[in-house]
């Protein structure tokens, strides 16, 4: 590849929800043999959008300067129209940037990455995000339910990387299984043994040669093999098929099969702990199969994200019970009520939902939100400038709300007074938290969710949550 | 400012039960609490002039017509006053200003709310208009917010709170008008259910259905009508409105409500009060919540800021206390029907000053102060009545 432009990873950030279900309450409730592990769960005011902006937000810092395109690959995007890219563009506050989603297949996340970096090195972008994120549907019941999990990652493509990719192949067959046809509630599965073989093995293996001879190195040069797998023992198949030396896939026996997730979340884990020189094979599968080889240079320990996938998934919170996951799937229908929303008020005040804009003062330097024409402590009028709101906080005072609704909850919805560091108060919901633990002064990160879905559309905005990780080298909270 | 200090007179007043009214609706309601004022007012509903009917929900009322239609009272003013919580004492304060105003003689204000019909457990969510993101919280949660750094700043405890509750719940048993007419324990209080923590279900007033109503006129009127040996004057009336937002004001301390101070002191002003602690002779305060009551004492100058907790502990706004507060037994044991409730504190307090009262009746008041607060503590009326 001599004379092509260089182009690779140059950050990475990930998202593993802070619920976790063991695998034996799976089996304990439907009396089936339990996989061995835990399985992430995202929360009832999480989706795949939700958790892709996590991620993006760990990856780029908050700082989405240079970002010309922004890619969202998943199979379980919150709308069949509407782009999910878009979402995170106006949460990044980029506004003049190629937007896509990638849907439809499970290897959309090396799909899009690979995209990425076409568009990097074809010079039509100088940085490209890719964000891949699933939280797919698994049948009551089924092994599925047990082996999935939800969850996201984040990469910024770029020309100055700290993984340069140096070798990629696709192939692309028509293979039916796994599937979820249009309006189909859960992935359908017929017989696995044929989908392993012939659906996943066989493809993977043949994109990772490709890309191996692209790369000009053989397979003992790789020292880690980031991969989707439907299950533990099919990737420790492809490994060894491919030439690839041992090792574990860090992601399925606690955290689960992440969809199209899966792969670029691997990658996060690889990169998280990778040394320079080292060479990293990733692989995403679903109707054929993408490889990418990629080599780590030197800069890979500054490039760290605050948070490692490892720090991510020793961050948890058990979900207590088979009804809990029950409750925040919505498989049992519920008559919550249905709260007052427009997509008119919702678009005039996108600035302050998605990106977070307050407003400052000019005359008295108080930042305030939401934005007002005048001044909430010294009255001045038409003295504002937008400000940007940090995303931490702490709680200046709170309560454990039973009242929820019109209906009396048993565990309450902790509401807090938060001031953000740097200025501006806002009232917000704490999301995650044991309510016991809600404390005035309490250290808050601002994470992004479903509120509600009134007026039939999804209501993204903030939510408070205790600081889930301690960043990469200091000591754990 | 000449103010309305001695020139608006209390002819009359009514109120029905404070309860769940399974079998009566609004227009029940509110035509059973006027009836009883024209009756104590010695007077047919057709003198009255013009209506002020305060109703906060859409469910029960919108328009004059939520007065009008009822009590069949067509082609004269009638307008529907909503300001949050203090509702129906504003209500009462535009029926002052008109009559003190010299356009009407006589004039009704009064209050209805009827929310059991809706179904639900607190209050009924009511956001159009809202920024469709912002979080919904519930009536409870937004006053524990100031109890959370009450307990925090002053020290204020659980205890503290239940006195408010075992106090006024004593004084509730013996009002017939009351919805909880029992007494409870310091234990029932503190061991009650949490709603929004650290405010349980008894730290919390009652959804209840309710109206209230006020025969307002000139004192030389009501020299010629039922109480024209006993009637009451108007010696203050000052209304609040700050801001709906405090969780979003950065230097807003949830120690206490602006909106409380500020018509106190516009209504001390006025009234000529300049130490209320020794001038007022009991209050009816806006307990929606027990930390509001404690809140209460010390915006309204009752006692230091921060020495609610000690104030009731020391027995000051006890029944035979040098300051009984919510003798009625407050919103604590009525409820809060919202637009009935600032019109039931009138009823309350001009009973008391005739002698009158329904429940515990206070010893030789002169001043009797009424206190209405709306929204997250963003409105707040304060009305002083004496007797003429």
């Amino acid at each position: 590849m001599t004379g092509e432009p260089v182009a690779g990873v140059e950050r990475w950030g990930g998202y593993v929800p802070a619920w976790r279900l063991a695998r034996a309450v799976l089996g304990r409730a439907w009396d089936t043999p339990s996989v061995p592990g835990e399985r992430s769960v995202c929360a009832g005011d999480e989706d795949s959008l939700t958790m892709g902006i996590e991620a993006a937000l760990a990856c780029t810092g908050g700082d989405a300067g240079e970002i010309d395109a922004i890619f969202f690959a998943t199979t379980t995007a919150p709308y069949a129209e509407k782009q999910g890219a878009a979402t995170i563009a106006a949460v990044l506050d980029r506004s003049g940037v190629l937007t896509a989603d990638v849907t439809g297949t499970l290897r959309a996340g090396t799909t899009a990455l690979r995209a990425a970096l076409g568009a990097v090195r074809a010079g039509t972008a100088r940085k490209a995000l890719v964000v891949a994120a699933d939280a797919r549907p698994a049948e009551p019941a089924t092994t599925m339910e047990q082996l999935f999990g939800d969850g996201a990652a984040a990469l910024i493509v770029g020309s100055r990387p700290v993984a340069e990719v140096t070798g990629e192949a696709s192939v692309a067959e028509d293979f039916t299984g796994p599937w979820r046809r249009t309006g189909d509630p859960y992935v359908r599965s017929f017989e696995p043994k044929l989908e392993t073989e012939y659906g996943y093995l066989r493809p993977v293996e043949r994109a990772v040669r490709e890309a191996l001879a692209a790369a000009g190195i053989t397979p003992d040069a790789v020292s880690r093999f980031a991969a989707y797998a439907p299950d533990s023992r099919a990737w420790s198949q492809a490994a060894k098929r491919a030439g690839l030396a041992g090792g574990r896939d860090p992601l399925l026996a606690q955290v689960g099969n992440l969809g199209a997730a899966h792969a670029p979340l691997a990658l996060c884990a690889a990169l998280d702990e990778a040394a320079p020189g080292e060479h990293i094979v990733l692989a995403g599968q679903g109707e054929g199969a993408d490889a990418l080889v990629l080599r780590v240079s030197s800069g890979v320990e500054a490039a760290r994200p605050a948070a490692s996938v490892a720090g991510l998934i020793a961050s948890k919170r058990m979900l207590p019970s088979y009804e809990s996951y029950l409750r925040f799937r919505r498989l049992l229908p519920s008559d919550a009520s249905d709260p007052r929303s427009s997509t008119v008020t919702y678009w005039r005040d996108r600035a302050q939902a998605l990106p977070l804009y307050g407003v400052r003062c000019t005359a008295c330097g108080v930042v305030q939100f939401p934005a007002n024409r005048s001044c909430i402590e010294c009255f001045a009028f038409d003295r504002m400038e937008p400000a940007k709101l940090a995303r931490r906080g702490a709680v200046f005072t709170f309560t454990l709300d039973h009242l929820a609704g019109g209906e009396y909850l048993e565990t309450p919805v902790p509401r807090a007074v938060v001031d953000l560091d740097g200025g501006g108060r806002i009232f917000l919901e704490v999301t995650d938290a044991d309510p016991r633990a809600v404390r005035i002064g309490m250290p808050v990160e601002l994470t992004f969710r479903k509120i509600h879905e009134g007026a039939g559309f999804k209501n993204y905005y903030w939510k408070a949550r205790a600081a889930r990780v301690a960043p990469q080298g200091s000591a754990p909270a | 400012m000449p103010g309305i200090r001695d020139r608006v007179a209390v002819a009359g007043v009514g109120a029905t039960r404070f309860t769940e009214h399974w079998e009566k609706d609004q227009e029940d309601l509110l035509c059973e609490a006027v009836d009883e004022a024209c009756r104590d007012a010695g007077i047919d509903k057709s003198e009255i002039q013009a209506i002020w009917v305060g109703v906060y929900y859409p469910f029960t009322g919108l328009a004059g017509t939520a007065a009008a239609d009822p009590l069949r009272l067509y082609g004269i003013p009638a307008t529907r006053v909503e300001n949050y919580c203090t509702s129906g004492m504003d209500a009462f304060r535009n029926a002052c200003f008109a009559v003190a105003a010299g356009v009407y003689d006589i004039v009704l204000a009064c209050g209805v709310e009827k929310i059991t019909d809706q179904g639900t457990r607190g209050l009924p969510n009511v956001r159009e208009g809202a920024h469709p993101f912002l979080p919904a919280a519930s009536a409870p949660a937004l006053f524990a917010m100031a109890a959370t750094r009450c307990m925090e700043v002053f020290g204020f405890t659980k205890e503290d709170f239940a006195r408010v509750a075992v106090k006024n719940h004593a004084n509730g048993a013996k009002h017939p008008k009351a919805h909880f007419r029992r007494e409870i324990t310091m234990e029932d209080a503190i061991g009650a259910p949490m709603i929004s923590d650290p405010l349980g279900r008894l730290d919390c007033c009652a959804v209840s259905d309710g109206a209230a109503a006020v025969i307002v006129t000139r004192p030389e009127i009501a020299k010629r009508l039922n109480h024209k040996d006993d009637y009451v004057v108007a010696k203050a009336n000052a209304i609040a409105v700050t801001t709906a937002a405090p969780m979003y004001k950065p230097s807003f301390d949830y120690l206490g409500f602006p909106a409380t101070q500020i018509a106190a002191r516009m209504a001390y002003e006025e009234a000529g009060i300049t130490d209320p602690a020794r001038q007022i002779s009991f209050a009816e305060v806006h307990d929606c919540f027990t930390i509001t009551e404690l809140l209460n004492y010390e915006d309204l100058g009752f006692c230091s800021k921060g020495g609610g907790a000690r104030f009731i502990a020391e027995g000051h706004p006890a029944p035979d206390g040098d300051l009984p507060v919510n003798p009625s037994g407050g919103l604590k044991s009525f409820g809060h029907p919202i637009g009935a409730t600032g019109c039931r504190m009138i009823a309350e307090v001009t009973r008391q000053l005739q002698g009158r009262a329904e429940g515990v009746q206070v010893r030789d008041p002169e001043l009797g102060l009424a206190h209405n607060l709306g929204g997250p503590g963003a409105v707040c009326s304060v009305t002083i009545l004496g007797r003429a």
